[in-house]
């Protein structure tokens, strides 16, 4: 089985927010939520960067551990996934996650917070696979139609990679090999604990 | 004309051809540059601030914070450090209770009851102190739940029925947060009177509050213990409000690592807290004959008054028309 994981060329990414975009159109993203964001660091400075970033469905992922209703689970593929139906909106997950993925919808008085809502790597929900209720409440299951996350496929320089975490390791390794640098892959050590060295 | 035109452009144009021809070996060289050599790096990043941050274009400028693994020392705590002090300070407590009550038994009125009462909370003082008692319990249970649910209760009861009490719970302890912290400013305002140590507390203390044996030590309207209880109510309490506003209200007062430190400090507070009401829970209730009446019904045995609040009573005395007598006691402030 595969162990999908996401992949940001740093040196690649242009900052065109095409991720971003393809995200919120492909997922019907509520206003106000975005599941994938583009940050650029040294802005305007010699050696800026711009990271394409979202939930790195991580190993051993912190948000699963802190859940105190257990409302995650990861898939044979190491997709990192919720159910709505039991997350109560306490902001745990949000605490413990090391790349700011889970977000709540302001729902009711104060900042009190709705279901949270985050990145599923195209892979829906726990409902039936692309049904009409799983694509309300999560979005599109790509992943169950033999497809990758859209924010990957519609990378405009294939900075973004999604795929098997061995596969995507290999291709960003040629490429580095090929064009004699790269930045590494950002996020890796963090949510995978390995580091593609460059 | 037009061909002397057509001439020069041709000669502009060859000459902007051989020009770009002759640029061409120059990015073959460029390859020797290495862009990464002089960008930000991530480990170097993370080691300086543990947190990467930039700009970002979309409207929520929260987003900006690329990585932040602190995360992960937050999750030690919430899973097990947490569960530990939580653990061992109210199953310690409790064990503690069921020990002295075993070994020491129900603290009796030694002299009897005389049949007259004297009156010891007023109905105001007792409404603040059951409103703010109320929510502290159902405050105490959705919280604990929030914590050990998941081992305890989960496993019994199910994914679905457990989501479903504790969607209830989380509502609960977001909106009885405010007559609790209500309940608190009352606490604070209507015994800090008679809530400041002093001399006589010292000496209380030292004979251990009359705990153990049949000693007495004399105090004013409230003991050294009481006192305890009543600074740990209103620290605890604004400790335990003060966070939990800064939790309820995400990103008003402060950023994601705010937020963890006030969960710390909140659930820390509280464990402990919930430990101390116990105590008091206990030697209010069971653990002291003639006790509950005066947040019962408001009075007091005079001969409980004697007993446990000697230098009290005596000043109630001492007031005009003040003889113990139900009709004419004040209430003490």
């Amino acid at each position: 089985m595969a162990r999908m994981k996401f992949l940001c060329d740093a040196d690649r990414c242009i900052e065109c927010n095409a991720c971003v975009t393809a995200c919120k159109n492909e997922n019907e993203v509520p206003w106000g939520i975005n599941r994938r964001r583009v940050v650029t660091i040294n802005d305007g400075k010699p050696g800026e960067r711009s990271i394409s970033m979202a939930c790195m469905h991580c190993t051993d992922a912190p948000c699963q551990a802190v859940c105190p209703v257990n409302c995650f689970y990861t898939t044979a593929d190491g997709v990192v996934l919720h159910s709505k139906d039991l997350c109560i909106g306490c902001g745990y997950c949000f605490y413990a996650c090391p790349f700011g993925a889970p977000q709540y919808p302001k729902v009711g008085n104060f900042g009190s917070r709705g279901k949270m809502d985050k990145c599923t790597y195209c892979a829906g929900g726990p409902e039936a696979d692309g049904s009409k209720e799983e694509y309300e409440k999560y979005g599109a299951n790509r992943l169950a139609e033999g497809k990758l996350p859209l924010c990957a496929e519609m990378c405009s320089t294939k900075s973004l990679l999604a795929g098997d975490g061995e596969i995507i390791a290999q291709i960003y390794k040629e490429r580095v090999m090929k064009r004699g640098y790269g930045s590494g892959a950002w996020g890796w050590k963090t949510a995978y604990r390995e580091s593609i060295e460059s | 004309m037009a061909s002397l035109s057509r001439l020069i452009r041709l000669a502009v144009g060859a000459l902007a051809f051989l020009l770009l021809v002759s640029a061409g070996p120059v990015p073959a060289n460029a390859q020797q540059v290495n862009p990464t050599a002089s960008s930000v790096k991530e480990q170097q990043l993370l080691q300086e601030l543990n947190r990467i941050q930039g700009r970002i274009t979309i409207p929520d400028q929260r987003a900006g914070v690329l990585e932040q693994p602190a995360g992960r020392d937050w999750r030690e705590f919430r899973n097990v450090t947490l569960r530990w002090i939580g653990g061992i300070a109210i199953l310690g407590m409790i064990g503690v209770i069921v020990i002295f009550y075993l070994t020491r038994g129900m603290v009796r009125l030694e002299s009897g009851r005389s049949g007259r009462t004297i009156v010891r909370f007023n109905a105001f003082e007792r409404f603040t102190h059951w409103m703010t008692a109320t929510c502290f319990i159902i405050l105490a249970i959705s919280g604990l739940n929030i914590t050990f649910g998941r081992p305890l209760l989960l496993p019994l009861i199910g994914f679905e029925a457990f989501s479903e009490w504790s969607q209830w719970a989380k509502y609960a302890h977001n909106y009885l947060s405010f007559p609790f912290t209500l309940g608190v400013i009352l606490i604070f305002l209507t015994w800090i009177a008679g809530n400041i140590p002093n001399k006589v507390d010292v000496e209380w203390v030292k004979r251990g509050g009359g705990l153990f044996g049949h000693d007495h030590p004399p105090a004013y309207r409230f003991n050294a213990g009481q006192k305890a209880i009543y600074w740990i109510v209103v620290i605890g309490g604004g400790l335990v409000a003060a966070t939990g506003y800064t939790l309820m209200f995400p990103f008003y007062l402060s950023g994601i690592e705010g937020m963890q430190i006030a969960q710390i400090v909140h659930s820390i507070v509280a464990v402990l807290f919930v430990a101390a009401m116990l105590a008091h829970i206990y030697i209010g209730t069971i653990g002291m004959e003639g006790a509950f009446e005066g947040m019962g019904t408001g009075t007091v045995d005079v001969n409980w008054a004697r007993e446990h609040h000697a230098l009290w009573l005596d000043g109630q005395n001492a007031r005009p028309g003040g003889a113990g007598s139900q009709s004419a006691a004040q209430p003490a402030e």
